[in-house]
C-alpha cells in the first residue's frame, strides 16, 4: 500500500518515485559487473599467473565461442525463446566445414584459399540453416522453442557424428589453423578481436535498432506486438536465424583455432552460453536483457574455468559451478518477476 | 456530414446463437457515445465488428459515410479506428516511449537510419512526452517501465497512444473497471480531452457512473437489439437500469432513428 501512496502523492513525490525507480534499475545491472571484477580480484591474489599474457590469451580463447553462442542467444531469451540447440549446431557446422575442406578439394595442403573459403562457407551457412529451420519451427509451426530446439540439438548432435563416425576431422588446410592462432600485438588474438567486432554490432542492434526493439517488446507482450500490426513472425524467424548464424560463425573460429572440426566441440557451450545471457540481467521470460550483460556473464564463465585451473581447483568444477549460479540467477529473476506481478 | 461511423443493422449469429440482431448506431467526430447492456446484450460483439476482431453476419459499417469492411484489426487500425482493450496490450518492462510508438517507431533520418533501422531515441522520446502533456496525462518519466507506472496511468499510456495514433474514431472498452476513484476520474478527464481533439469516442461501460459523467448519448443494448438511446434530460440513472434490465419496454423507434442517421447528407444535403 506504500507504493499506492507514493503514487497518489504531488509531482514532486512521483519524480523521486521515477528517479529511484531508474536507479535500482542501473544497480541491477551493474552488480554482476561487480561480481566479475571480484572474481578477477579474487583469482590474481589466489595465483600469481592469473594476470599474465597466456592466461588472458587463453581465458578469451575460451570466451570467444561461448560469448558468440551467447549474444546470439540473448536475442533469443530476449524474446521470451530459448535456444538449447546452439552447441550442438556449433559441433555440426564445425564439422561440417572442415569435410568440405578435407573431401571437397581433393589434397588441399597449405594456404588452399578455394577450400579454406568454402569450408568457413559451408560453416556458417550450416549454422544459419539450423537457425532457419527453429525459426520456421518456432514461429510459423507454433511448436514451443524449448521443444523445437532440444530436437534441433538431437539431431545437429547426431548428424555431426554421421559425417565422419564420430571422428573429428583434421585434414584440413593449414592457413586455417594459422589464421586462427594469429594475433594482434601479441594480446589480441585474430578470433578475439572478430568477436569483438561481432558483438558490439550486435549490442548496437539490440540496445538502438527497431529489431532490437521488437525482440524484446516480441518477448515482453507478444499480445502487444501482434495488436500494434508488427509481422513478429518475420522477426522471431531473424531472431533464430542470427542465433544460428552465430553459431556457424564460432565454430568457423573454433575449427581455426584447433585445427579440427569435432562435432563434440559445442557440448559444454549450450549450458555456458545460456547461463551467460542469463547471469548478464536477461529474463528467461522474456523482454529484458542487453548484450553488455552477457559480455559480463560470458566474462564470469571465462574466468571461473581458467582461475579455478590456476588455483588447483579440478577444472570439473567449473561446470559444478555454472550449474548452481544458473539456477542461482534465475531464481533472483523469477523472485523479481513476481515481486513485480505483485506491484 | 455524415456521422463519423455509423453502423447499419448490424447482425451476427454465432451457430444458431443471435447475439446481435439489427443493430444501429452513430458516433459524431467530438461525441462520445456510451455503449451499455447487461452482459449478452452484444456490447463487446458490437465492438468486435468495429474494430475488425469479426465480420457481422449482415449490416454495414460507414466510415465518414463510406461503406468499410475490415479483414483484420490492422485494417480498421488503419483506416483510423482504434481500440484499447482491457488488457490495454502494453509490453510492461519495456518504457514509456517503446510504448507509445510500439509498431510506428521513429527512425533517424537518411539512408542509413532507414536501412540499419536507428532508432530515433530522442526524437521519439520528445514526441511522447509532449503528446502526454497535450492531454494532461500523469506520467512523471517517459523512460519509466509501463509496469512501473500505476493503474491509472498505464490506462492513459494506452488511451493517449491510440488516439495520438488513429485520430477517428476510439474504442474504449471498460477503461475504469479496475481503478481507484481518483484514477477514474483522471481518466474520464483524459477522455474528454480526446473527445475535444476532435475524435469520436465509442465507450463501453458497466460503470453507470461513467456513462453519465463522460457520454454525450448512451446507446443501450439489450437481447441484440438497442432498446433505447439516451441523450440530454433523458440520460438518467433510472432510465439506463430500465433499459438495461429490461423493466422499461424497447423503444423501436430510437433504433430506428439511428438507422437513419447515416443518411443524413442525403437529407439535409443541402444544409451541408
Amino acid at each position: 500500500m506504500t507504493g499506492e501512496r507514493l503514487r497518489a502523492g504531488t509531482a514532486g513525490a512521483a519524480w523521486q518515485r521515477a528517479v529511484w525507480l531508474r536507479g535500482r534499475a542501473a544497480m541491477r545491472d551493474l552488480w554482476i559487473g561487480g561480481v566479475l571484477v571480484a572474481l578477477v580480484a579474487a583469482f590474481s591474489i589466489g595465483s600469481p599467473y592469473f594476470l599474465t599474457r597466456a592466461n588472458w590469451l587463453n581465458t578469451s580463447s575460451t570466451a570467444t565461442e561461448v560469448l558468440l553462442l551467447a549474444v546470439g542467444e540473448t536475442f533469443v531469451i530476449c524474446a521470451g525463446g530459448i535456444d538449447l540447440s546452439v552447441g550442438a549446431v556449433l559441433g555440426f557446422a564445425g564439422t561440417a566445414g572442415a569435410w568440405v575442406m578435407a573431401h571437397g578439394f581433393a589434397g588441399a595442403a597449405g594456404a588452399a584459399p578455394g577450400a579454406v573459403t568454402a569450408g568457413f562457407a559451408v560453416a556458417v551457412t550450416a549454422g544459419a540453416a539450423f537457425g532457419l529451420l527453429n525459426g520456421v519451427l518456432v514461429a510459423w509451426a507454433g511448436v514451443p522453442p524449448f521443444v523445437v530446439t532440444l530436437g534441433t540439438l538431437g539431431i545437429a548432435t547426431g548428424l555431426g557424428y554421421l559425417l565422419n563416425n564420430g571422428q573429428e576431422i583434421s585434414a584440413i588446410p593449414t592457413s586455417v589453423t594459422t589464421f586462427g592462432n594469429a594475433n594482434l600485438g601479441g594480446w589480441i588474438p585474430v578470433p578475439v578481436l572478430i568477436t569483438a567486432v561481432i558483438t558490439i554490432w550486435c549490442g548496437v542492434l539490440l540496445a538502438r535498432t527497431r529489431f532490437g526493439a521488437y525482440a524484446l517488446s516480441i518477448g515482453d507482450s507478444r499480445e502487444a506486438v501482434i495488436r500494434a500490426g508488427i509481422p513478429y513472425r518475420r522477426y522471431l524467424l531473424k531472431i533464430y536465424l542470427l542465433s544460428g548464424t552465430l553459431a556457424g560463425v564460432a565454430a568457423v573460429l573454433v575449427m581455426a583455432r584447433l585445427g579440427a572440426g569435432s562435432p563434440a566441440s559445442g557440448a559444454t557451450d549450450n549450458l555456458n552460453a545460456i547461463a551467460a545471457v542469463v547471469i548478464g540481467g536477461a529474463s528467461l521470460f522474456g523482454g529484458r536483457g542487453t548484450v553488455i550483460g552477457s559480455v559480463i556473464g560470458t566474462g564470469i564463465i571465462a574466468v571461473l574455468l581458467t582461475g579455478l585451473i590456476l588455483v588447483n581447483v579440478p577444472p570439473f568444477w567449473q561446470e559444478v559451478a555454472v550449474g548452481a549460479i544458473l539456477i542461482a540467477a534465475v531464481y533472483i529473476d523469477q523472485l523479481r518477476t513476481r515481486k513485480s506481478r505483485r506491484n | 456530414m455524415p456521422p463519423r461511423l455509423a453502423a447499419r443493422e448490424l447482425a451476427k449469429h454465432y451457430g444458431g446463437v443471435e447475439a446481435l440482431r439489427g443493430v444501429s448506431l452513430h458516433v459524431d467526430a467530438g461525441e462520445v457515445l456510451g455503449l451499455v447492456g447487461d452482459n449478452g446484450a452484444g456490447k463487446s460483439t458490437v465492438a468486435k465488428i468495429l474494430s475488425g476482431a469479426t465480420f457481422p453476419s449482415a449490416g454495414q459499417v460507414l466510415l465518414d459515410g463510406q461503406p468499410v469492411t475490415f479483414p483484420t484489426p490492422g485494417a480498421a487500425r488503419d483506416a483510423g479506428i482504434a481500440t484499447v482493450y482491457q488488457d490495454l496490450a502494453l509490453a510492461g518492462q519495456r518504457d514509456v516511449v517503446a510504448n507509445f510508438f510500439l509498431g510506428r517507431e521513429q527512425l533517424s533520418g537518411g539512408w542509413l537510419g532507414r536501412r540499419t533501422g536507428w532508432l530515433d531515441r530522442r526524437a521519439m522520446a520528445e514526441h511522447t512526452r509532449r503528446e502526454l502533456a497535450r492531454l494532461r496525462t500523469r506520467i512523471p518519466d517517459v523512460h519509466l517501465p509501463a509496469r512501473d507506472l500505476s493503474g491509472g496511468q498505464r490506462q492513459a499510456l494506452a488511451i493517449a497512444r491510440a488516439a495520438a495514433w488513429t485520430g477517428k474514431v476510439l474504442l474504449l472498452d471498460e477503461p475504469t473497471s479496475a481503478l481507484g476513484v481518483e484514477q477514474q476520474q483522471q481518466v474520464l478527464d483524459l477522455i474528454r480531452r480526446v473527445r475535444d481533439e476532435g475524435i469520436a469516442v465509442l465507450l463501453i461501460s458497466h460503470q453507470m457512473p461513467d456513462v453519465l459523467a463522460v457520454c454525450d448519448r448512451a446507446l443501450v443494448l439489450r437481447l441484440g437489439v438497442v432498446a433505447a438511446t439516451l441523450a440530454g434530460d433523458e440520460l438518467t440513472s433510472e432510465n439506463l437500469v430500465g433499459y438495461i434490465t429490461g423493466a422499461r419496454p424497447a423503444r423501436r423507434e430510437d433504433q430506428r432513428e439511428e438507422q437513419h442517421e447515416d443518411q443524413r447528407e442525403a437529407r439535409h444535403g443541402d444544409q451541408g
